[in-house]
Parts: C-alpha cells; structure tokens; sequence
C-alpha cells in the first residue's frame, strides 16, 4: 500500500516537471542548445574509403570511430573483439597492409586507401587457414574470446619469422593476452605451422 | 571520447603552421594519442594527420645516421643499419609494447608519449601534469612506479619510453621544423624536461615543432652494447627500471663508456658520474660493481619505491656484463 502511494505521488511529480518544461519558452531553449553548442562541440562526418578483406567500402563516419568500430558496427565484422579498447590485450589485431595491428588504436579515417584482413578474410575458398586448422588440433583456445587476434597474430608472427624458439614465440606473442590461460596450446599451433 | 575536426596533412610546412594554432594536436601512430583522448586525458579540437607529411626514411649522412619520424618502431628495429651499427637502439625498442603497438607506433610519437603515472591516467585524481594546480597525488601516495631521482615536489612522475633511453646514451639529436624555421636540432639530453615547477611540460618542442627525425652519430658502441629491462610480467609491460650500458673497448680497457636508465626520472637519465669513473678502467666485474655504487649513490627513493635501488644496482653490472657478452 505504502509503496504504491510513493509511486503515485512520483508519478505526478515527474508529469508535472515534464509539463513545466514543455512551457519553456522557446527563447530559453534555443540559449540553451546555443550555450551547448559552444561548449560541447558536435560530432563530425568524414568519408573514407577502406579495402576490408578484398573487399572495397566507402563509408560515411564519425571522426571518432576507430578501425575495430567500423568493422563491428558498420560492417558487421564482429570477429574482432574489443577486450579493453587501450591497446593492453590484443584482442582486436588485425592485419593492415599485411602488417598486425591494434584495430582499436586506429582511426578509421586513417585507414583511407588502406587494405585490412581481418579473421573473417582468413579462410580461402570454404577452408580454414592453417593457423586456424592448427588452432583446432592444438587446444588453442578455450572461451574463444580472445581467439582471432591471437590468430590474426600468430599468422604475422610466423610470417614475421619469429618462431625460432618457444621463447621467442612467447616474446612475439606476448601483445596477445588470453584469460583463460590457453598459451601453452598457441605456442603448439604456431609451432606446427611453422614447421610445415 | 569528445568530437574533433580531422584534417590530412600534405606538408611540414602546413603541419607546423596548423599546429602553432590553439586546440590543434598531431597524430602519428596513434597509439598514444587515441588511448588519452578515449580518456578525455588530450581534448584536441583538430587532429592533424600527419603520417603523409612525415620522412619514413632511414638514411645514412655524413656523420651518423638519420631515422625518418614516420618509421614505425618495428621497421626500425629491424633495420640492417639499426641493427649491426646502432643495435643498442634495436634492442631497446624490441624491449618496448608489443609487436602490433611497434609496427603502428613511430619514432616521433614514442618520443613524445606521455608518462604512464596512475594518477595522470585517472582523470578523478590530482595530477599537477594533467591538471597544474592540483597537486602531485603519487608523493605521498601510490608511487611505487614513480621516480627516484630527479623528481621536484610538483611531480615525480616518469617518462616511459624504452626507445629514448637508448638515443640518450648514444647523444642523438632531434631534428624539428617550426614555422620560422627549417631545421632546429635539439640534442636528446635538452630534449626532455624535469618537472621543476611546470610538470605539465615534458619537453622543449616549440608550440610550432614537428619531429621531422631522429639523427644518431656514429660511434663504436656496437660492439659492446646491452638494454636490461626490469618489470613487472616477463614482456608487454613498461619498465621499473631499465638500463642502456654500451662499452668502447681497446682489449680489456674501456675507452669510453654509456649509461643511462629508464623509470627513474622524468626524463631519460644519464648516469655521467659512472660513465667518468669507468672510462680507462679495465672491464671487470669490480669495475662494474663499483660504477653500480656510484649510479645508486645518486637516488633518492620516495615512501613506496625503495625497492628500485637495489634493482637499479643489479640492473647496472648485468647491463654492463652483458656488453662483453653482446
Ligand atoms: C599497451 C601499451 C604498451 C606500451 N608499452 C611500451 C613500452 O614498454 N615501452 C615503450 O617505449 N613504449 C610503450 N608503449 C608506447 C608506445 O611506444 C607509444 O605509444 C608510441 O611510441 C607513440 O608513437 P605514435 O606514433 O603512436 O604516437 P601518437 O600516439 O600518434 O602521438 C603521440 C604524441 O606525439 C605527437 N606527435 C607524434 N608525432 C609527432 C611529430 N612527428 N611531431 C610532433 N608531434 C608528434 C602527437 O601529437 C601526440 O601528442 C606502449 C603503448 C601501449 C598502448
Ligand atoms: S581491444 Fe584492442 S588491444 Fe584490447
Ligand atoms: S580462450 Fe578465453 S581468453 Fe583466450
């Protein structure tokens, strides 16, 4: 009973406000919104033309939208992951110009002309890549979470040449954190890649 | 992050003529740059993109070598010049990030990223560097990875990079173009600042400068040069303590020698001191260990770091064994 009186007296209080303020003159608004204007600047459209995966996309976006935003919500690659959007995990790499990369410090205007793979542009006609064939054979992984940057990485780090050694695996490897401790598996899998 | 104009940069010369304007900052890399704007840490009102407009080049002159601003640290790294002839430089920048934040990261950018200090990352704390006035919340406070020399009651924040160790020991100078000017040098050791009383400054670059390169001299370290690197994980991690050693040898004599730290200053640190007393010494184990008790003789740890002082000491003679062993 108590409680449904609180909800009733807050009911009109809240209706009453929201009848105030549709009574603010339209003067005061307009100083308003002209007051927000000057201090909160709005947000700016740039055209940018990106080769995802072969593929060529010119897009209309904020200026702040970074690399692994426009993958995952314009174009709906949502393989990359953002795990802490700092650069700390490695959980967005992506290879740009065939070079791995941190999607989520990149600036999608900045990617103009440039060509991006990312873990959906790995499989060749219906068959896995290597790396991700290994993956599956080694325990590569467990939650899967932070999986295709730690693919995305360990195709670069072969590439790279960086295999010599479990050491310098893990070295090259270490941009690349998973949380559910599966290493001991990628080591394996970037090994057997790299031995073939 | 707050909204902000984008603007491609085609030349030095519009580079430092936009960025002499109030509001306006560059972006190389980014990976600095973007991580303190997520944080509304660096609130730039223009954003000039100016990787089109950089040198990527690395060249031989006459006297040295000279690193383009754009090269990104990995293609520096793994450079054939960088490697045989200034390896110290190599090896400090495999020792810094990960590989994807180096083949994104510049030479320009990693000199002037910013210190990694708890309280200048969290935007509720004071920090007289991010915010001047507020106070220097690490001095009496969490400052386990703060400085331990150096350091002004302002700030005791250090500056984190791994790169400008190494340009500190080998006396590189860095080349600017400002508005009025084509070319400015100014030598690494003036480059960065100590806090003093304006800790929101890091460095001398003129509101106008843009890096424009890096040039190292020749010098016969190559031989005989080592980075150690202290942490808190194994890899991807910046340092607690680091140390550049390079050794100019004739037989068992050193002819000249370099020492300088990271993660003990504001800015790279030289260890001149020690340098003096092991030039013309014999290169032994008593030599190094004496040249680590004139380097820490120096410190000043603050409440939570005095564990960084034996660290240092250690870190030293290791860096210095390890040049005979380069
Ligand atoms: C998770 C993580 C770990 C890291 N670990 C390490 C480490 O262990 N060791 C280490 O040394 N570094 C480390 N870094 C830092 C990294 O090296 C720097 O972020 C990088 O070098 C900055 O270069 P950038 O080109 O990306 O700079 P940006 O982010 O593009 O720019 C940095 C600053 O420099 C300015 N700027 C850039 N270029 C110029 C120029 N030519 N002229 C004038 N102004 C310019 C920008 O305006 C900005 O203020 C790490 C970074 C991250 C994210
Ligand atoms: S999401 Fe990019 S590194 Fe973590
Ligand atoms: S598999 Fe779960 S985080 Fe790596």
């Amino acid at each position: 009973m108590e409680k449904q009186t609180i909800s009733r007296r807050f009911f009109l209080f809240t209706s009453s406000m929201a009848a105030s303020l549709a009574f603010i003159p339209a003067g005061v608004k307009a100083f308003y919104n002209n007051v927000k204007r000057a201090i909160v600047r709005s947000k700016e459209k740039e055209t940018v033309s990106i080769i995802v995966n072969k593929q060529k996309h010119t897009l209309s976006v904020d200026s702040r939208t970074t690399l692994l935003d426009l993958l995952r919500e314009e174009l709906h690659l949502t393989g990359s992951k953002k795990g802490c959007d700092h650069g700390q995990c490695g959980a967005c790499t992506v290879h740009i110009d065939g070079q791995r990369a941190l999607s989520c410090l990149s600036l999608a205007v900045m990617m103009e002309g440039h060509e991006i793979t990312t873990i959906e542009g790995l499989a060749q006609d219906g068959k896995l890549h290597p790396m991700q064939q290994a993956f599956l054979e080694c325990d590569g992984f467990q939650c899967g979470y932070c999986t295709p940057g730690q693919i995305m990485s360990a195709v670069a780090c072969v590439n790279e040449g960086r295999t010599g050694s479990v050491a310098e695996i893990k070295e090259f490897m270490s941009g690349n954190l998973c949380r559910c401790g599966a290493y001991n598996g990628i080591v394996e899998s970037i090994q057997k890649v790299a031995a073939r | 992050m707050r909204p902000f104009t984008f603007q491609r940069i085609q030349s030095l010369d519009q580079a430092s003529a936009r960025k002499a304007n109030d509001g306006h900052q560059c972006i190389a890399g980014g990976t600095n740059l973007l991580d303190l704007m997520k944080k509304n840490i660096t609130v730039p009102e223009v954003l000039l993109d100016i990787t089109k407009a950089l040198p990527d080049q690395i060249e031989t002159t006459a006297k040295g070598i000279r690193i383009g601003a754009m090269v990104r640290n990995s293609a520096a790294a793994n450079h054939d010049l960088i490697r045989s002839k200034f390896p110290l430089v190599s090896k400090a920048l495999l020792a810094g990030a990960s590989p994807q934040i180096r083949n994104m990261a510049s030479i320009g950018g990693n000199l002037l990223q910013r210190t990694r200090c708890p309280y200048f990352y969290d935007t509720t704390l004071p920090c007289n560097k991010r915010n001047p006035g507020t106070g220097c919340g690490a001095i009496d406070g969490e400052n386990r990875m703060s400085a331990i020399v150096g350091y002004s009651t302002e700030c005791v924040a250090v500056h984190p990079s791994d790169l400008c160790i190494a340009l500190a020991a080998l006396d590189a100078n860095v080349i600017i173009r400002t508005t009025d000017k084509k070319e400015t040098i100014i030598p690494f050791k003036d480059f960065h600042r100590l806090p003093g009383e304006t800790p929101e400054q890091d460095n001398n670059l003129p509101v106008s400068g843009i890096i424009t390169a890096v040039d190292i001299p020749s010098n016969q370290f190559f031989k005989n040069a080592a980075y150690v690197k202290l942490r808190d994980r194994e890899s991807y991690a910046f340092a607690l303590i680091s140390v550049a050693a390079a050794l100019e040898l004739n037989g068992n004599k050193i002819v000249q020698a370099r020492l300088a730290s990271g993660g003990v200053a504001h800015k790279p640190w030289r260890w001149y001191e020690a340098e003096a007393f092991l030039k013309g010494k014999n290169a032994t184990l008593e030599t190094f260990q004496k040249a680590a008790a004139i380097v820490v003789k120096e410190t000043k740890p603050l409440s939570n770091n005095a564990f960084k002082v034996p660290m240092l000491k250690g870190a030293v003679e290791v860096a210095l064994q390890n040049c005979l062993n380069a």
